[in-house]
């Protein structure tokens, strides 16, 4: 049963210099006690559809599709309704979590607000509240009078944390929690978040940029390119085995030691992500495919089947649709 | 003997480029008035604390370690933008004096973000031109003008035709096409050495590996020596021959790629290679705690408050644990090129000799009588 | 954002208008840098309604300013040969009526925009350099220099104006040297102030290190790095300041601390108020070179609102 269904959703930003389509139709379905990891990078549109699951964005973004949590419709919601939604229905761990927080507040009044804007308990049953989420999260409960700048990298990621969980929320939305850390707290945070998801059956998803994070925490993965999704599938298959030609080139970004076709070999891939505003035609990846065929600047690639239980947007998958030249 | 230079088809490691030897930088904390009033003395954060290192001709080291360690500090002091308050960084056997301009020539750094290493309101000509600029040279070795230096070096960082790009500013470019601008600039000067500061931790996952490649074969095609500072021992398994671990201030394990990554002896190596994503399961042990502050060098070994060793008890059992609370020790050399400071790493394998505080063998790969 | 056909070693630019491949001679490169760098401001200031309202207006008082000998005779402004009876109202002859000489207030309020216009630049020039240069030179070195500029600095903005301006008039006696020197004196501060903070903040970044790191000297690191990058603080104070000036301008003037030889809006409004025109209701003698007043500070206003936003790209409006 879903928790998090979206159904073709497109985000598009309007700006001074025309629209902007961050998103192009994407669906996805995180059900209870799953992980879904996203990646991509820089503007491939993983950061804007954890804004738009929580209908984030400034008023004129034009948001199109459907994004059901627990059965309601986010997108159709009146304001009163989708303020009861946030944060206990689906909440979210922010990128940049160093600056998230409000600096002259200190953390456990920032909880405890986080609690009582809800109405889910008066002030000193969330205090204890409070106390009790610090320590789950592995900090000691006198933190809780502590102002941001006496906390450490990952102890503020660990109050972000805490945050997010303060009105049992459903799914929790982590968007890059573990970029600006350090490896060794970086992994700490991992198997906190691992071990909270798995204790309170919640459902995540998980937006990074590195994909061999993915791997230890996620069910199953998604690889964003240009606003869709190209690649899915359960997270082991994905990064080990991959179908689509940008992913095997983003899993070889992270290569693991020992592995001798990494030695002194660095594998790049040529080119840039592309500007949204400016996506390439047919595949949008064809400009820097190393497999690019003739005919993949004309086709509209789609997710097609690519073994069991995974799917690719490439045409040279087993599900794509059969092309003279397509067949190896 | 390193077996790294056998393996890969590329230029044998030559003779020793850079030299550092006891390099210390430390930093005070500022007291307040109150403080100062009571006489109390500053906080000194020792950020880099006694380190020897030695970059060869040819040769990619790394410099790894998290945040703190002071592996970027360490690049800095040799890089002149620090004034190191103790030890000597030699070049060429020469050690630095208080003029750094010939030295400026033949060093050069390439930063972490490209996007603020290039000044906005430069065009990429004048970017890369500043170098020349900045020593006065109207001229190449050969006769060459600016504009022709300038455009040489945009194409041996991979920007061609460099004619396009000189009335670009760094805002109309990608991330890894302003790094390959930094790049060149720090060519232009024809430098012997580059000290790159996290040089692809900003960009993209998939523009990485075209600037590691970039590095690589300017290393080959130029004979450059490249000190790489990371926290990614990935990219240290990548790109580099030998690579060094510091922690808290001190180099604590540093050999040949091979050896240090895949046979590590320090524990916190160890650590820091069990945490590298994928590499053993969300369940495997992982370090608790941080890094404590460099203002409060904790005594002995200064990684024993967080070491498995000395929690787990062994340290007792082969009887270092007094050791390792109590005496401070420098690196060992454990077998040819590959040295830890880690009593129980000597005590398991490598020469029999007495520990001593002092570091007593060179990091060469060849063998140098010490 | 330049997308590039992926290609192993050679990046091509390609964008939707790739720009032509630039001239190989280092001078030319300048040149055409320099000319598209204005185009390029050009383009965006034009876009601004308010900047182009300030700047049609500005140009206007300026053309004023410099076209004045040549719309007004010298001798009309004269008071021994006035052109025409004193306190007369409004008329054909007289657009704007007399003044207490007989003079025609247009006259005097067309050639008033000359030294209104001369001393706002003027102390503006004063105050830009000395302010910019006490700014950069603390910011930048830091430690005691920077305390001692800081000092002065501090000095100087906490010091009462108009009582100084009383003081240097009575030692050194009207003048419109010295009314420049007054209005340059008491207003460096504030833009040192700002440029030093701006100074600090741009003394960190990345780029400044790295020029550093290729062996700039101080000088090099200054004319090149932060005083560029420090422009459009500089830039968007002094369209303010000027603004500022010309108000202390009149300020001065209506206190009688102006020069008594030179004809200012101050001046003007200072002599109408000594006649009594308040009282007898000259509203034609008091009122039109306020107005000037107020327009040409709007017009500065507006265009420093302008630059603002092409100097700073984060608050155009989306």
């Amino acid at each position: 049963m879903s928790v998090l269904s979206v159904g073709d959703l497109h985000v598009t930003y309007r700006t001074k210099g025309g629209d902007v389509p961050a998103v192009r139709g994407v669906s996805f379905d995180i059900d209870k006690g799953h992980v879904l990891g996203l990646a991509g990078e820089s503007g491939c549109g993983k950061s804007t559809i954890a804004g738009a699951i929580l209908r984030l964005h400034s008023p004129k973004t034009k948001i199109e599709g459907n994004v059901i949590i627990d059965g309601q419709d986010v997108l159709s919601l009146k304001p009163g309704r989708l303020r009861a939604v946030r944060w206990t229905g689906a909440s979210i761990i922010f990128q940049g979590a160093l600056h998230a927080l409000n600096p002259v507040r200190r953390v456990g009044d920032q909880i405890v607000e986080a609690i009582t804007v809800h109405k889910l308990a008066g002030e000193r049953e969330a205090r204890v509240r409070t106390a009790e989420l610090l320590e789950e999260v592995g900090l000691p409960a006198r933190r809780i009078d502590d102002y941001p700048h006496e906390l450490s990298g990952g102890q503020k990621q660990r109050v972000m944390i805490a945050m997010a969980l303060a009105c049992n929320p459903s799914l929790v939305i982590a968007d890059e929690p573990t970029t600006a850390l350090d490896v060794m707290v970086q992994a700490q945070v991992l198997q906190l978040l691992k071990s909270l998801q798995r204790e309170l059956g919640l459902a995540m998803l998980f937006i990074t940029h590195d994909l061999s994070v993915l791997v230890e925490v996620a069910d199953r993965i998604a690889i964003m390119y240009a606003g869709q999704i190209i690649e899915e599938g359960p997270a082991e298959h994905v990064f080990h085995d991959p179908a689509h030609p940008y992913t095997k080139a983003l899993a070889g970004a992270f290569p693991a030691i020992g592995d001798a076709r990494f030695r002194g070999k660095p594998a790049g891939l040529g080119g840039d992500p592309p500007d949204p505003q400016h996506v390439p035609s047919g595949c949008p990846f064809h400009p820097r495919c190393p497999e690019a065929i003739a005919v993949c600047p004309t086709l509209d690639v789609e997710l097609w089947t690519a073994g069991e239980d995974r799917r690719a947007a490439c045409v040279h998958v087993s599900g794509a649709p059969v092309l003279s030249e397509s067949r190896e | 003997m390193s077996d790294t230079t056998q393996e890969r088809a590329g230029p044998v490691v030559g003779d020793p480029v850079i030299e550092v030897r006891d390099l210390e930088v430390s930093f005070s904390g500022r007291t307040s008035l109150l403080g100062g009033l009571m006489k109390k003395k500053a906080a000194v954060a020792t950020a880099v604390d006694g380190v020897d290192l030695t970059l060869h001709e040819g040769e990619v080291l790394a410099l790894a370690g998290e945040s703190g360690c002071g592996k970027t500090t360490t690049a800095r002091a040799i890089m002149g933008l620090i004034r190191p308050n103790g030890g000597q960084i030699s070049f060429r056997g020469k050690p630095l004096g208080r003029k750094l301009q010939s030295y400026r020539r033949v060093v050069q750094m390439v930063f972490q973000d490209p996007t603020a290493s290039l000044n906005p309101r430069q065009t990429i000509y004048e970017s890369v031109a500043e170098g020349l600029r900045i020593h006065k040279i109207h001229e190449g070795p050969n006769g060459e003008g600016e504009e022709e230096l300038v455009a040489r070096a945009l194409s041996r960082a991979g920007l061609r035709p460099p004619e396009r790009f000189y009335l670009l500013y760094p805002h109309e470019l990608s991330g890894g096409q302003r790094q390959r601008v930094v790049i060149a600039g720090a060519l232009v000067l024809d430098p012997r050495v580059i000290v790159a500061d996290e040089p692809v931790s900003n960009l993209d996952a998939s523009v990485r590996g075209e600037i590691l490649q970039l590095l690589l074969g300017l290393r080959d095609s130029l004979q450059l020596s490249i000190l790489i500072v990371t926290h990614d021992l990935g990219l240290a398994w990548t790109v580099a021959d030998r690579v060094a671990v510091m922690y808290l201030g001190r180099i604590v394990e540093i050999g040949p790629a091979e050896e240090v990554l895949l046979r590590p002896r320090h524990p916190y190596t160890k650590a820091l290679l069990d945490v590298v994503p994928e590499a053993g399961g969300i369940d495997r042990p992982i370090l608790q705690g941080e890094p404590p502050d460099p203002t409060r060098v904790p005594r002995g070994c200064r990684f024993h408050p967080r070491c498995p060793v000395v929690a787990s008890g062994e340290a007792a059992t082969l009887g270092i644990d007094g050791k390792c609370r109590g005496e401070d020790l420098g690196l060992e050399e454990l077998s040819p090129g590959h040295l830890a400071a880690c009593y129980e790493a000597s005590l398991r394998r490598g020469p029999v000799t007495p520990l001593l505080p002092e570091p007593s063998a060179s990091e060469t790969p060849r063998q140098v009588d010490p | 954002m330049i997308t590039s056909p992926h290609q192993p070693d050679d990046l091509t630019v390609g964008t939707e208008a790739a720009p032509p491949p630039a001239p190989r001679d280092p001078k030319k490169i300048k040149w055409l840098r320099r000319k598209r760098a204005l185009a390029g401001f050009w383009l965006v200031y034009r876009q601004s309604k308010m900047g182009m309202v300030g700047l049609i207006l500005l140009v206007t008082f300026i053309f004023l300013a410099l076209a004045a000998p040549l719309l007004v005779s010298r001798t009309d402004l004269g008071v021994s040969d006035p052109p025409g009876a004193p306190f007369l109202r409004p008329s054909g002859e007289f657009p704007l009526g007399t003044d207490d000489f007989g003079r025609s207030v247009l006259d005097l309020v067309i050639y008033g925009s000359r030294i209104s216009l001369i001393v706002g630049f003027a102390a503006t020039v004063m105050t830009m350099t000395v302010g910019a240069a006490v700014g950069i030179i603390g910011g930048y070195y830091g430690g005691k220099t920077d305390t001692l500029m800081n000092a002065l600095t501090n000095w100087f903005l906490v010091i009462p104006w108009i009582p100084l301006a009383i003081v240097l008039a009575s030692i050194l006696g009207r003048s419109l040297f010295n009314t420049i020197l007054v209005i340059g004196l008491t207003s460096w501060a504030g833009t040192a102030r700002l440029v030093r903070a701006d100074t600090l903040s741009v003394k960190e970044r990345p780029y400044v290190e790295r020029a550093r790191a290729l062996g700039a000297s101080n000088w090099h690191l200054v004319s090149r790095h932060i005083l560029p990058n420090v422009m459009p603080v500089i830039f968007a104070n002094t369209v303010l300041t000027v603004a500022l000036s010309i108000l202390a301008e009149t300020t001065l003037s209506l206190l009688g601390l102006g020069d008594p030889s030179s004809i200012s809006w101050g001046g003007v409004i200072f002599d109408a108020f000594d006649a009594g025109a308040l009282s007898a209701g000259l509203w034609w003698w008091l009122i039109p070179p306020g107005i000037c007043i107020c327009l040409v500070t709007l017009a500065f206003t507006m265009c420093g609102y302008a630059l603002d936003e092409v100097l700073n790209p984060k608050i155009r409006e989306r």
